[in-house]
C-alpha cells in the first residue's frame, strides 16, 4: 500500500509538471494548449534520438532537449499563436489540436507505433532502501527532481518581479497593461517555458515509460482533468492536484481496479460540483 | 495637458462615444459626470488605450501636445497616465505591497511617492502589506488603487468613480488626498456621480450624455443646479 502510494506520487510528478506548464500558459495567454502532450512525447523522443543518433546520454538530453523544444515553442508562439489569440479562442483550440496530430503522425511515420527502448541512466540503475520498502532509484530521482522543479517555479512566481508580473497578467491582463507593464513581452518566454517543462517531463519519462508517438495523447487527457481540479490558471492548484490525482489513481488501482480508468474524472466531477472554479481557482477566471 | 479631439468609440456596432472633444489643463481637477451608461468608463478606457479589445475607436488623444492615440496602454502609462479603474483593480494574487510595487515608476513624471510615504499616508496598507490585496476593505482597496498610481509619479490620474459605495468618512478622506495630490501638481480627470463631492474637489466639470459632451460647467453652476443635476443623474 505504501509502495503503491509512492508509485502514485511518481505518476503524479508527471501530471504536476505538465499541468504546471499548461496552467501558466493558460493564465498568461488564455490559450488551452492542446499540443502540450505532443511536446511531452517529443521530449521523450528527443532523449531517444539524442542517444540513438548522436550517442548523447540521458543527462545531456535532460539538459539539452527541454531548452531546444522551448525554443521551438517560442517560434510557434511568435509565428502562429500570437496571431490567433485576438480571434475566437476556438482558433487556437483547432490550431494546437491540429498541431498535436501532425506532430504525432510525423513521429509515427519515422518510428512506427511500437515503443522504443530507452535504458535507465546507469548511475540510477539500482534500488534505494526507503526504510519500509526498497524502490527503484530512478523513480526516486524522478520524484525528487519534479518536486524541486515545482518548488523552483513556485519560488520564481512568488518571490521575483517576473513572477509578480506573470501573476498580475494572469489575473488581469488588460489592467496590467494599463499600469505600465508590457505584458506582450512576457507572453513568448512564458509559452516557451511551459513547453520546455513538458519536454523536461518527457525526457524524465523516457527511461520508465513506453516511448511511443501516443504517450502524450494518453497522458494529456488526465492532465486536463488535473488542471480543472486544481483550478484553471492556478499554478499552485495544478501542482497540488497533479500529485493528488497521481495518488488517488494509484490507490484506486489497488482498491477499486474496476474504476481505475475513470476515477480521476469522477474526482473532477465531484470537485466541480463542490467548487465550480476548481480547488484553488478563483471565480474571476471565468470572466 | 490632455486634449481629446472628436473621439468616438464602438462596442461592435453600438456606438458608445460620439465625437467627444475636451481638454484638461495642467494642475486641474476636472470631473466627468453623466448617467449610468453615458460612456464615462468607456472614455477613460479609450484614453488609457484599453478599448481595443472591445471595438474600434476614431479621433485623437494627445498628452503634452504629443499624439498618443496609436500608443499601447503600457506606453501611455509610461507617458504619465495613471489609471484607477472603476472596480479598483486590486489583484487578489498579489499582496498589498506587491500591488503597490507592480507598476513601474515613470521617468520624467511627477515626483513618485516612495513606499514609506504611501504607508505614512495610508497606515492600514502598511499593517496589511503582506495580505492579498483583495483582503482589504472597499475603502482600503480604493486607497491602494490611488496610492499605486501615485507611487509611479503619474502626471495625470484617470480615476473612475473612486467614491462609489464608500462611507462619507472615506469619501472625505479621498477628497483630502485629491486636494493634496493637486497641490503637488498632479492633474486629475475624475469620473464622479456625487456632484456635491465633485464641486468640493474639482475645478471644472463636463456633463456626458449618450456618449456626447453636452455641457461644460464650473463649480458655481454645479452648486446652483445641484438638485437638477442629481435628479437628472437619477440619484
Ligand atoms: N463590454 C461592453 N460590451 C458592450 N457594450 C458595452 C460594454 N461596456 C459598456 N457598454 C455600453 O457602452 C455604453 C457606455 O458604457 P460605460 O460603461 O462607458 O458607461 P458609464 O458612463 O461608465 O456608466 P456607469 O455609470 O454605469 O459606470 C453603455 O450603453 C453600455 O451598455
Ligand atoms: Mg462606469
Amino acid at each position: 500500500m505504501l509502495q503503491q502510494a509512492f508509485n502514485g506520487l511518481v505518476g503524479g510528478a508527471f501530471y504536476a509538471l505538465l499541468a504546471l506548464g499548461l496552467s501558466v500558459i493558460f493564465g498568461m495567454l488564455g490559450v488551452v494548449n492542446l499540443a502540450h502532450g505532443a511536446f511531452y512525447m517529443l521530449g521523450a523522443f528527443g532523449a531517444f534520438i539524442a542517444l540513438d543518433a548522436f550517442g548523447l546520454n540521458f543527462w545531456i538530453a535532460l539538459l539539452l532537449v527541454p531548452p531546444l523544444l522551448g525554443v521551438a515553442g517560442i517560434v510557434l508562439e511568435r509565428l502562429f499563436i500570437r496571431r490567433l489569440t485576438p480571434l475566437d479562442p476556438l482558433y487556437n483550440f483547432l490550431f494546437t489540436f491540429g498541431l498535436a496530430l501532425i506532430l504525432q503522425d510525423l513521429v509515427k511515420r519515422e518510428y512506427g507505433v511500437s515503443s522504443q527502448p530507452y535504458p535507465r541512466p546507469q548511475e540510477l540503475d539500482g534500488t534505494v532502501d526507503l526504510g519500509l520498502f526498497t524502490y527503484p532509484a530512478y523513480q526516486v530521482f524522478v520524484l525528487a527532481v519534479s518536486v524541486l522543479m515545482c518548488v523552483a517555479v513556485w519560488l520564481v512566481l512568488t518571490r521575483t518581479r517576473v513572477g509578480m508580473i506573470v501573476r498580475a497578467a494572469t489575473e488581469r491582463p488588460e489592467l496590467t497593461r494599463g499600469l505600465g507593464i508590457d505584458v506582450g513581452r512576457w507572453v513568448t518566454p512564458v509559452f516557451g517555458f511551459g513547453i520546455a517543462l513538458a519536454a523536461f517531463a518527457g525526457v524524465l519519462a523516457a527511461p520508465m515509460r513506453a516511448v511511443n508517438p501516443l504517450m502524450g495523447a494518453d497522458l494529456i487527457i488526465t492532465v486536463f482533468a488535473v488542471v480543472v481540479i486544481g483550478g484553471l490558471g492556478s499554478v499552485f492548484g495544478s501542482v497540488a492536484a497533479g500529485f493528488a490525482v497521481g495518488l488517488v489513481s494509484a490507490l484506486g488501482n489497488l482498491y477499486v481496479p474496476a474504476l481505475s480508468q475513470i476515477l480521476v474524472f469522477i474526482l473532477m466531477a465531484v470537485v466541480l460540483l463542490w467548487r465550480p472554479a476548481g480547488l484553488f481557482g478563483r471565480e474571476e477566471a471565468f470572466r | 495637458m490632455l486634449r481629446v479631439d472628436r473621439l468616438s468609440a464602438w462596442y461592435g456596432e453600438a456606438q458608445a462615444l460620439r465625437e467627444v472633444s475636451m481638454r484638461v489643463d495642467e494642475g486641474e481637477i476636472v470631473t466627468l459626470v453623466g448617467r449610468n451608461g453615458a460612456g464615462k468608463t468607456t472614455l477613460l478606457r479609450c484614453l488609457m488605450g484599453l478599448h481595443g479589445t472591445y471595438g474600434r475607436t476614431t479621433g485623437t488623444v494627445s498628452l503634452f501636445d504629443e499624439d498618443i492615440s496609436g500608443l499601447a496602454p503600457h506606453r501611455r502609462a509610461r507617458h504619465g497616465l495613471g489609471f484607477v479603474p472603476d472596480d479598483r483593480g486590486v489583484y487578489a494574487t498579489l499582496s498589498v505591497e506587491e500591488n503597490l510595487l507592480l507598476p513601474p515608476v515613470t521617468k520624467g513624471g511627477q515626483e513618485p511617492w516612495p513606499l514609506k510615504r504611501v504607508y505614512e499616508t495610508f497606515p492600514p496598507l502598511r499593517e496589511r502589506r503582506r495580505f492579498p490585496g483583495t483582503k482589504l476593505s472597499g475603502g482600503e482597496q480604493q486607497m491602494l488603487a490611488l496610492a499605486r498610481v501615485l507611487r509611479t509619479g503619474a502626471r495625470l490620474l484617470l480615476c473612475d468613480e473612486p467614491t462609489e459605495g464608500l462611507s462619507p468618512l472615506i469619501v472625505q478622506q479621498i477628497g483630502e488626498i485629491l486636494r493634496e495630490v493637486k497641490a503637488a501638481g498632479v492633474t486629475v480627470l475624475l469620473v464622479e456621480q456625487n456632484v456635491h463631492f465633485a464641486a468640493t474637489v474639482a475645478d471644472r466639470h463636463y456633463l456626458l450624455a449618450e456618449g456626447r459632451i453636452v455641457e461644460s460647467l464650473d463649480n458655481d453652476q454645479v452648486r446652483e443646479r445641484e438638485h437638477e443635476l442629481l435628479e437628472y443623474l437619477g440619484i
